[in-house]
């Protein structure tokens, strides 16, 4: 079997597959999601990959009301707004997601700090599967 | 911290810029020939443009607003200096800053003795929605793939800032006030009216279409009307967000121990930095700007000063939480006193340290790719005493600043000039 390079392609075929996975330097054991294929803290190559336990907490976020092009077509616009934030993992790496189990009409109620948990979100594009990462409160 | 210098000082003599606007009957021939014969004209003893030996041109993305692309000998034979080199710069909303740093480092290296640096951009001819498109090409992709725009990022730095020091989105309404306050008296500036002025013309509209008139006690009061001040991507409300823009802004650089020639007040290159930063994935806090935090550092340790010598500064407010975070980052205030520096008038134009005195990007507007050296326009203009109505009223006024932001972060600069 190819061994499977440390790429964002890789990395989103796990996505689609509900694995949220990084890589983890053999040299020196650092953590990246997504996953890289050089180490930034040390060089190293040899990289493997880890999966995430999918749990973690709301670094900080936002609640978009003019969102881009493929957003609008799912439906969001200024009266129906999403959220979408970074998650600091339980792992100690960070993620950009979508935030949903929330209300993003109601900013206020969201909470920097709360406990979340992975879901994952399909849409298609041009006949592909591709696959968001989401999070939602645990 | 390692002493960085030019191989020979650098001097500026000659600067101007288009005021900044939406433009149906210009385009960005039309917008450079306006700032580069307003540059020729403000060199005190007279300039030949023949001198002119290169020209650096920062532009992010006329490819994508005006579908043309290599803009740099487009520019080139406009301002009849072709066949001589020409080269294009490209760093988001900094990409003139770079212009106008490769153009120092091309006569501190003993290369060329003048050159042209500066910066054009025209983004009004597509809506709205095609803008925001354009100007998400250079966002992170992890982040643009779940969903995030330009205000969107800026809206989670928010957030986090808030959720680390307690400020709130009211504190950000003071930089969106502040910056309003000096527009007017800046000529050159795309939205020349206060928030106050904004709020009575809105009152006096409806009241002569005969609806009932918005009671609005302040300033605070309309920017918390959700109605006057919708969210784009909470909490980035629409008055947290700069406008969309055309405009152009170019310099001419001489070496320093030419620049006699032309002017008796050039202004001396005393620092230039630059960094570069990555996305909300990799970042080591989402509470700061790493590519402002290196670009300082160069400036700083070019320079020898230390950021209480900076007597003014321009700095990059796309956003209203991004000139607040970024006077932390350039080291004017302590980290997470940024919100109570403006709050307390810290940094209004008869402040101890005036941010923006041209009415920053909020107000003035901002055409990406002339940005870097509009904001150096406006050193020129307040070091030479030639800011009318805005000029800062500081004795002794020797040293200002700019720094200049790209993308969502990952490309900051921070430039240090000096009237000696
Ligand atoms: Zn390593």
């Amino acid at each position: 079997m190819e061994k499977k390079i440390f790429s964002d392609i890789e990395y989103n075929e796990y996505l689609n597959k509900k694995k949220l996975m990084g890589s983890k330097c053999k040299k020196c054991g650092s953590l990246f999601t997504p996953p890289r294929p050089i180490c930034i803290d040390c060089y190293g190559t040899d990289m493997e990959w880890i999966e995430m336990k999918g749990t973690g907490k709301l670094a900080a976020f936002t609640c978009i009301s003019i969102g881009p092009p493929f957003m609008i077509k799912e439906g969001f616009d200024r009266k129906h707004p999403y959220c979408v934030g970074v998650v600091e993992l339980d792992e100690g790496t960070k993620v950009d997601a979508r935030i949903e189990g929330i209300d993003p009409g109601k900013p206020e109620t969201i909470k920097v700090g709360m406990p979340l948990a992975v879901k994952y979100l399909h849409r298609e594009k041009k006949g592909e599967k591709l696959t968001y990462l989401a999070f939602e409160p645990a | 911290m390692k002493k960085r210098k030019l191989g020979r000082g650098v001097a500026v003599i000659g600067a101007g810029m288009t005021k900044f606007g939406m433009y149906k009957n210009k385009d960005s021939k039309d917008l450079f020939a306006e700032a580069f014969n307003e540059t020729i004209a403000s060199v005190d003893k007279g300039f030949d443009p023949n001198e002119i030996e290169a020209l650096y041109l920062g532009n992010f993305s006329n490819d994508f607003f005006v579908h043309q692309s290599h803009w740099a000998p487009l520019i080139s034979d406009l301002i009849g200096l072709s066949p001589k080199p020409a080269t294009r710069t490209e760093g988001a909303c900094a990409s003139s800053a770079l212009a106008f740093r490769e153009g120092v480092f091309a006569i501190a290296s003993g290369f060329y003795d003048i050159v042209l640096v500066g910066g054009v951009e025209e983004m009004s001819k597509t809506s709205t929605e095609e803008v925001a498109e354009g100007l998400a090409l250079a966002t992170v992709p992890y982040e643009g793939r779940v969903g995030f725009t330009f205000p969107g990022v800026f809206g989670v730095i928010a957030t986090a800032y808030f959720a680390k020091y307690g400020a709130s989105h009211r504190d950000l309404m003071n930089v969106t006030i502040k910056s309003h306050n000096n527009a007017p008296l800046n000529p050159k500036a795309q939205i020349p009216f206060t928030i106050r002025e904004m709020m009575n013309t809105k009152i006096e509209r409806a009241k002569g279409k005969g609806r009932p008139a918005p009671q609005w006690k302040d300033e605070i009061e309309f920017l918390s009307d959700l109605s006057a001040n919708p969210p784009v991507a909470w909490p980035m409300h629409l008055y947290d967000c700069c406008p969309i823009s055309d405009g152009a802004s170019c310099m001419i650089l001489a070496a320093e121990e030419i620049a006699g020639n032309f002017t008796d007040k050039p202004l001396n290159v005393i620092g230039i930095g630059q960094g570069s930063g990555r996305g909300f994935h990799s970042a080591k806090s989402l509470t700061s700007f790493e590519a402002t935090q290196n670009a300082a550092k160069e400036a700083y340790g070019m320079s020898g000063i230390k950021p209480e010598d900076i007597q003014f500064s321009e700095v990059h407010d796309c956003f209203s939480i991004a000139e607040i975070i970024h006077t932390e980052d350039l080291g004017f205030f302590k980290k997470g006193e940024g919100y109570k520096a403006v709050r307390d008038g810290l940094t209004r134009l008869d402040g101890p340290m005036p941010v923006n005195t041209s009415g920053g990007l909020k107000s003035k507007g901002h055409p990406v790719g002339a940005t870097g050296t509009s904001q150096l326009v406006e050193v020129w203009k307040q070091l030479r005493n030639e800011a009318g109505e805005r000029q800062v009223k500081k004795k002794n006024l020797r040293i200002g600043a700019a720094h200049n932001l790209g993308g969502t972060g990952g490309t900051c600069t921070f430039t240090i000039l000096e009237r000696r």
